[in-house]
């Protein structure tokens, strides 16, 4: 009664927020080679790679530096040829802050690379070949949380539509759409080919209709029935896999399953050029379209720089920094991380490098105008999160569904009292994850803590029973010798 | 190059408190240009008053609690309460009447429980029923609104208690309540003089702009509209199904909505964020809850205007509303 | 009257039914309090054990800021569930410590197995003659290992935060 989803002519998904763009889509351009490429072990929350090389090794583009040894894990490759000068910690591309162990390769401006090994007619080859080869090649997923996609291709259901995600609906964020205009044959191709390797019966690319030229681009590039190429309306976050998948199809996924369940799998655009060159080409994954962007630097760009690469030298690219860079987020500006030194590489997740001033508003008390449950795209009620969250209810903070909040910043960035929402939901979900993890050992302590008392307790036990049975054995003998001495 | 790290969002929209509580003063004014049209100046010194009273008065609680003051002050919400008690209260009552409920509107029904965002209560209303229940006899005479008040006509009146002949007259709802107790019929009370098409002569009129300026802010998206729809029913639904079984004894439900603060309730009043219901269907039990508590107060009640007592009344359940009708999120 | 009396005596009548239906076995508030422990069995509070504290606490005889590892979130947690009011942490009986592990020193170690039994939790590996190392995962940082090693090789290392197990709530 209160839906009116009547009125409504496009299927969509719940929230979400038009954002003013602010995308230069400018032509792709190589950076300068860089002298030292710097490529962090830590590859996600439990994931590290192991090197395979030591310092001093000379090494050729496209080796691979370290090994992973689960499916889950992708290895390193060595983005132009060179020598392994050390491996020590670094500050890495994450949200902490902190420093991790790195390889630095220092650069010997050959850029020699690995002979390759293509595999043109995909079609005649099994398809956990093309899956290997997509792993080995170091691809995972361009769009941002750089899942490897040799894993996500590899689903336990039957896929019947393979959306290709080109929605790209963050603001600022260029890469995929110049990607798009000026590689879409080889795009088509990788869709294809990963179309192929699930044995998807529809394959869909998602283009955001504020897009006219790379539409177009694909259009002209796609053979009549290869897949269909559709058009989105441009409302942030229509790019979110499960918002993507509503938006196409209507069907809407709960928080708690994979779109592979239903039988929907996504890949972003830039994965499937990937794919195109790894599988085609041969050549594993070793750089990426980023767009540098932002009042921040002298020249908007995008670059075609390598993995590893340092920020400061990509910044060098565009003409070097304005007056008005104060802040350098990796990603975009809602859902970037802010970097602390421009000296950390870039890595396969990142997207974009948004350099720009700091606008850090004073928050007021919530009004409680109710404006960001309206735009919630998870349909949560932040306004209540937040009460329980500030007041460190965890209790409620799960009741509520806190677990289902995407971090998207729809709320916040609505809010008219500028509020910090998603660092509240932050903290409050790393709270309850903490307190689950001290609960889980606490349990665990306390449960060897008793097995530890009662084996105390047994070890007592056979002591006593032994004592008695020596006194038992005592007694008999004393009494078989009186019994000797009086007969 | 070194940068300080900040957690994401890091963009901003332009929607802000401020933002919000200047659309809503600037949707007053078709209300206040017309009161001022029909009744003069007395209007303007009420609100000029209550402004003044409401800024020193959150002033000197914001320095008390060492909060900074301009930046809070700018919010203008204090502003929006006075002149919504300002335009509630009878435009001649003596100008201590008006300090005295912005006094208490701002002071206890808002700064004591922690200020803008922590008020279960509508200061506005909540300064109102405080005004009602004090001095029953200036909140009970209503200037006459064929008669415009001077400026210093209007001075005289509110500072220097000058009575001028005929200035105060009944209310339509006044009237009704009275002429009803004693025995007579709708019909034959409708036709007295002090009714204009529907409600009182001229100050109809402000219902209208009242109006006027909820359906900009609705346009403008600055209120939704559920809280208004809801508290227009709330009023419309069981006047008409009253009105259906006896028109002698009951009003029409259209008088109903034209008459007292009706609209001004479903607009400006019952929207304020801080003291309604969260969820969308919360708002509309909330909303129809103020409406249907009007009519039951304007028909059966002891006062010929309910909406200050039916709103504080829904805010108190608005805190149950809304944890009954929370909306589950598809997660199964 | 009457009505009082008949009222009054189905009332007491319901109550010992209850009483007797709704019994609860042992004393639940004793394994809530335990639940609320961090399990270190460390002895900081003078009980031995977190359940012997627990006890303690139920029967009135201990205060609820004695436990050091618990620190004030833990004190608070205590506070609300026996409605009493939270207080800041006996100094008397230790300060909170940063996350450790305990550590021993493989060069130093002789094989003596002094440190094995302390330790609450059996996280310690190793037999006579034999080298003695400590399961990091299992230990609780509760330090009963440190004193009864005769060439003192035990140090107590702390927990450092990696990019693995940073969380939101440490961000600055």
């Amino acid at each position: 009664m209160f839906k009116f989803s009547w009125l409504t002519k496009k299927q969509s998904f719940p929230g979400g927020l038009k954002l003013a763009g602010h995308k230069q889509v400018t032509q792709i351009i190589e950076p300068a080679l860089p002298k030292e490429l710097i490529y962090p072990l830590f590859l996600a929350a439990d994931r590290y790679a192991k090197p395979c090389v030591n310092v001093g090794d000379t090494v050729l583009k496209g080796q691979i530096i370290a090994t992973a040894d689960s499916l889950l894990a992708t290895p390193i490759h060595a983005t132009s040829s060179g020598t392994i000068v050390a491996i020590e910690k670094r500050p890495i591309a994450h949200p902490s802050g902190l420093s991790d162990s790195c390889i630095i390769l220092q650069t010997d401006e050959l850029d020699e690379a690995l002979p390759t090994e293509p595999c043109i007619a995909y079609t005649e080859q099994n398809r956990d070949f093309l899956r290997h080869k997509i792993q080995q090649s170091g691809i995972v997923g361009l769009g941002g949380a750089a899942f490897p996609t040799a894993k996500k291709l590899q689903p336990s259901q039957a896929i019947h539509t393979l959306i290709i995600n080109a929605a790209e609906c963050e603001p600022y964020i260029s890469c995929d759409e110049i990607l798009m205009i000026e590689s879409a044959p080889e795009i088509i191709q990788g869709a294809l080919i990963i179309q192929y390797i699930l044995q998807a019966e529809h394959c869909i690319i998602a283009i955001e209709d504020s897009k006219p030229e790379a539409y177009s681009a694909l259009l002209s590039a796609t053979e009549s029935n290869q897949l269909q190429i559709k058009q989105v309306p441009s409302i942030y976050p229509t790019g979110g896999e499960k918002q993507l998948i509503q938006v196409i199809s209507g069907v809407q996924i709960p928080v708690k399953n994979l779109p592979s369940e239903y039988g929907y799998i996504c890949q972003n655009v830039a994965t499937a050029y990937a794919v195109y060159q790894a599988i085609n080409l041969g050549l594993p994954l070793t750089e990426r379209i980023i767009t540098l962007t932002g009042d921040g630097i002298k020249q908007n760009q995008n670059l075609r720089a390598r993995i590893g690469t340092p920020v400061k030298d990509l910044v060098a690219a565009c003409q070097g920094y304005t007056p008005q860079a104060e802040q350098l987020i990796m990603g975009g500006p809602m859902m970037g991380i802010a970097l602390a030194s421009d000296d950390i590489a870039v890595i396969k997740a990142s997207n974009c490098l948004l350099i720009n001033q700091v606008n850090k508003p004073i928050s007021q008390a919530c009004i409680r105008c109710g404006d960001c449950a309206d735009v919630c795209p998870s349909e949560l009620l932040p306004q209540q999160l937040y009460w329980y969250s500030h007041t460190q209810q965890w209790d409620n903070c799960s009741d509520y569904q806190l677990a289902d909040c995407i971090e998207c910043g729809c709320c916040d960035v609505i809010c008219p009292s500028k509020i910090p929402l998603v660092q509240a939901f932050r903290v409050a979900k790393a709270e309850i994850q903490q307190q689950q993890k001290q609960s889980a050992s606490a349990a665990l302590a306390k449960k060897r803590f008793d097995n530890h008392q009662q084996r105390l307790q047994r070890i007592e036990q056979e002591k006593l029973v032994k004592q008695d049975k020596r006194k038992a054995a005592i007694e008999k003998m004393k009494a078989a010798a009186a019994k000797r001495k009086l007969s | 190059m070194l940068f300080p790290t900040q957690s994401s969002p890091f963009s901003a929209s332009n929607n802000s408190v401020q933002a919000i509580m200047q659309q809503v003063l600037f949707a007053l004014i078709p209300a206040i240009l017309t009161l001022f049209y029909f009744v003069g100046y007395s209007v303007l010194m009420q609100i000029s008053l209550a402004i003044i009273t409401a800024l020193i008065a959150e002033s000197l609680c914001l320095y008390l609690r060492k909060k900074p003051i301009l930046s809070t002050l700018a919010d203008f919400s204090a502003v929006l309460t006075a002149v919504l008690i300002a335009i509630a209260i009878p435009s001649i009552a003596p100008w201590w009447v008006v300090v005295n409920g912005t006094l208490f509107a701002i002071l206890i029904a808002k700064q004591v429980y922690g200020g803008l965002g922590y008020n279960p209560f509508n200061p506005a209303m909540a300064g109102y029923v405080f005004l009602l229940i004090s001095f029953p006899l200036p909140m009970t005479l209503w200037q006459d609104a064929s008669i415009f008040l001077s400026f210093s006509d209007a001075i005289n009146v509110l500072f220097e208690a000058v009575a001028i002949d005929g200035l105060s007259s009944a209310t339509v709802l006044d009237y009704t309540k009275m002429q009803l107790r004693s025995g007579e019929s709708i019909s034959t009370i409708q036709a007295s003089s002090i009714f204009g098409f529907i409600g009182d002569n001229n100050k109809e009129f402000v219902s209208l702009a009242y109006l006027i300026g909820g359906l900009f802010l609705y346009l403008k998206r600055t209120i939704r509209w559920h809280i208004p729809f809801a508290v227009l029913m709330g009023v419309f639904i069981p006047a008409s199904i009253a009105y259906a079984i006896d028109p002698n004894i009951y009003s029409s439900p259209w008088f109903h909505l034209v008459t007292g603060a009706t609209v001004c309730a479903a607009f400006f009043i019952a929207t304020d964020p801080v003291s309604a219901a969260a969820s969308i269907k919360g708002r509309l039990i909330y909303g129809f809850l103020i409406g249907f508590l009007i009519f039951c107060i304007r028909t059966w009640g002891g006062y010929p205007d309910a909406v200050a007592f039916a709103v504080l009344l829904a805010n108190i359940s608005a805190p149950s509303i809304d944890s009954y009708l929370r909306p589950k999120t598809k997660t199964q | 009257m009457l009505i009082l009396c008949l009222l009054f005596g189905f009332l007491g009548l319901l109550l010992g039914v209850a009483a007797k239906k709704f019994k609860v076995q042992g004393d639940p508030l004793v394994d809530q309090i335990d639940a609320l422990l961090p399990q270190t069995q460390c002895g900081q509070c003078n009980y031995i054990g977190c359940r012997p504290y627990a006890e303690a606490i139920a029967n009135n005889e201990a205060d609820i800021n004695q436990c050091p590892p618990n620190g004030e979130a833990g004190i608070i947690a205590l506070a609300n569930l026996l409605g009493k009011e939270a207080k800041p942490l006996n100094s008397e009986f230790g300060e909170q410590k940063a996350a450790a592990v305990a550590f021993i020193i493989e060069q130093d170690c002789i094989g003596c197995v002094k440190c094995i039994p302390p330790c609450p939790v059996d996280a310690i590996l190793g037999a006579s003659k034999q080298m003695h190392t400590v399961i990091s995962s299992e230990c609780t940082g509760c330090e009963l290992c440190i004193s009864p090693c005769p060439v003192d090789c035990i140090v107590m290392v702390p927990v450092e935060t990696t990019p693995e197990h940073w969380h939101w709530s440490q961000h600055v």
